[in-house]
């Protein structure tokens, strides 16, 4: 219920929309003719200088849909309009102009960067490629470069062998910042790192999204880095967006049973003697011939007749607060 | 005791790795291992599994298993010890199976290899009640696909369910869930505990999460560099932690409704 009257808005509503995501559908053929949908309808905004987080576990989508997005992969149907125009619907020169603005940071830094290069030659390819530096300031940007994402200028002249995880994905980070993007597609760019380098890796972040007001897609599985990075949550499902929060802390105010799972299957520093994680049962089920139902259905212990029946559709049960199911009219 | 691990020295050729490791775990304790990549966990679960990779070596110190000085093993010693009294589950159980052999025709190899008794159809009624014990539906399914066509959690826990085929005494688990996902994480870590309750068996687990060594262990050790800061009981290094690395292992875990990283 959108609340009008509400005189203060909600910082977000104040940012400017920077990418706004219609009914995205992807979808892949398998070798017997069938439809695997990977993503399913699916539409989302991410905002100006803020962080989009999308979670889920593996399979549901999640990288498919910012794959999607940088147009590795075509889409299905649907559109998303970044700067005043539709992305999927580009085609060669333009969307790799587009690709300038929007640029993306790995999971594995080991297998991001070509092995043969020099750190300085990886950080400055992107330049090369846009034909906007000349040979003689290849050092001195990268010396810039590695600045800016906190490591010694002195990396330029090693080979990304020679550097640690942390220091690997901060390798990545200062790459996709070289052509100065609007968007960084972060997919899973810390599930790879001991946590005393996440918090490290993530602090990084966010100072550089105040700097230099980039936006962030946050993809993740793990709920506590989502919620304590991301400024909008969107949880995802085999394909579907199941819940979307636009504002406020996913702790507090979270709705969807599936979210609700996520939750419990965090593990805490401070568990009291006797306290129990509860995971939630069961494999995510085959996104292959799906069920009419709601797609979380055959988890979840809140399931009726009608959640086997019918999908529930994401509304609005908050102002800024989409949840997809039955239990919440 | 069943273990006990004294000043412990591990060398990789002249370079020192660990130094001065001292543990002790008892029947049916969980123990975890943590501290970030390089910092000698997993170096010191596989010098107490008596596998140390190239020119790794214990260089002093003394690891007593059950009695018994197991640093003076033979390899055909070490190798009548490995499943029955020890046994360990890798960070990717997928990697420790042969891809292209069905996962019933490898069970059944690995038992009949150390029971050369058992028929095949004893060893394949073993192998399919494992599978149910770690929560695996469908067991004669499972025994009939190959290794990928089951998922992460789905490995992990038939890596599970063959290192407790016969009840070992020691379980070491190499960063069991490191590559899983939050759920299926939990569900394994629930799966290793229920197999500790059942068992009896002493768990070490090697891990970086410090939430989940938290939630698993009766005895938290917490490494750097080789050297071990702090160990003691889980409430003490949780509760009341000494070292300043674990300070700040501590504080690094996300947790929900924490600080924000942007505000």
């Amino acid at each position: 219920m959108p609340n009008k009257n509400n005189a203060v808005k909600p910082t977000y509503e104040r940012s400017k929309v920077i990418l706004d995501i219609k009914h995205l559908t992807k979808q892949f053929k398998v070798d017997d003719g069938r439809l695997l949908t990977a993503c399913n309808d699916i539409s989302l905004r991410a905002y100006e200088g803020k962080t989009l987080g999308i979670i889920g576990e593996s399979g549901c989508g999640k990288s498919t849909l910012v794959r999607t997005l940088l147009q590795i992969q075509p889409a299905t149907s649907g559109e998303a309009i970044f700067e005043g125009h539709d992305l999927l619907k580009n085609r060669g020169e333009e969307s790799r102009q587009d690709r300038r603005k929007i640029q993306m940071v790995f999971q594995d830094p080991t297998a991001a960067f070509n092995p043969k290069m020099l750190v300085k030659d990886i950080l400055t390819e992107p330049l090369k490629n846009f034909g906007l530096i000349k040979k003689d300031e290849v050092d001195a940007k990268a010396a810039e470069l590695l600045e800016m994402v906190e490591l010694p200028a002195s990396f330029k002249d090693r080979y990304p062998h020679s550097m640690s995880g942390g220091q690997r994905q901060r390798l990545g980070l200062a790459r996709a910042l070289t052509l100065e993007p609007k968007i960084i597609v972060c997919d899973e760019a810390t599930s790879a790192l001991d946590v005393s380098v996440q918090e490290k890796v993530c602090e990084l972040l966010c100072r550089l999204q105040k700097e230099k007001n980039i936006t962030y897609l946050f993809i993740a599985h793990d709920l506590g880095l989502v919620d304590l990075m991301c400024h909008q949550v969107a949880v995802m499902y085999l394909g579907n967006v199941v819940e979307w929060l636009e504002h406020g802390r996913i702790a507090e105010s979270c709705k969807h049973p599936y979210t609700k799972a996520l939750m419990k299957a965090v593990f805490k520093v401070d568990f009291r003697p006797g306290e129990k994680i509860e995971p939630i049962e069961g494999e995510i089920p085959s996104p292959l011939d799906l069920p009419p139902g709601c797609p979380f259905a055959s988890r979840c212990e809140h399931c009726t007749e009608q959640c086997m029946q019918q999908k529930p559709a994401l509304k609005e049960v908050e102002h800024g607060h989409w949840v997809a199911c039955h239990l919440y009219k | 005791m069943l273990l006990q691990v004294k000043d412990l020295d591990i060398s990789y050729g002249e370079r020192l790795t660990v130094a001065g490791a001292s543990l002790e775990l008892d029947k049916g304790e969980i123990m975890s291992i943590v501290g970030e990549s390089g910092s000698g966990k997993t170096t010191v679960i596989r010098a107490i599994m008596g596998c140390l990779p190239g020119a790794g070596r214990v260089s002093a110190g003394s690891i007593t298993f059950d009695g018994k000085d197991v640093l003076q093993n033979t390899p055909e010693q070490w190798r009548h010890m490995y499943g029955s009294e020890m046994s360990m589950i890798f960070q990717d159980s997928g990697n420790m199976i042969n891809p292209i052999r069905r996962i019933g025709a490898q069970f059944i190899d690995y038992i009949q290899a150390h029971q050369p008794d058992k028929s095949k159809s004893q060893a394949y009624e073993m192998a399919c009640q494992m599978l149910t014990n770690v929560r695996l539906p469908n067991p004669e399914n499972i025994m009939n696909c190959y290794p990928f066509e089951l998922s992460g959690g789905m490995r992990q826990r038939v890596g599970i369910a063959m290192a407790m085929i016969f009840s070992p005494k020691i379980l070491l688990a190499d960063e069991p869930t490191s590559a899983l996902d939050v759920t299926t994480q939990a569900q394994i870590i629930r799966q290793i505990v229920d197999i500790r309750n059942e068992y009896n068996v002493a768990v070490i687990i090697v891990t970086h999460n410090i939430g989940v060594a938290s939630y698993v262990s009766n005895k938290i050790m917490v490494m750097q560099g080789g050297k071990v800061v702090e160990y003691g009981k889980r409430e003490d290094v949780i509760g009341n932690p000494q070292h300043e690395y674990t300070k700040q292992l501590l504080r690094a875990v996300p947790i929900i409704g924490g600080k924000c990283y942007y505000a």
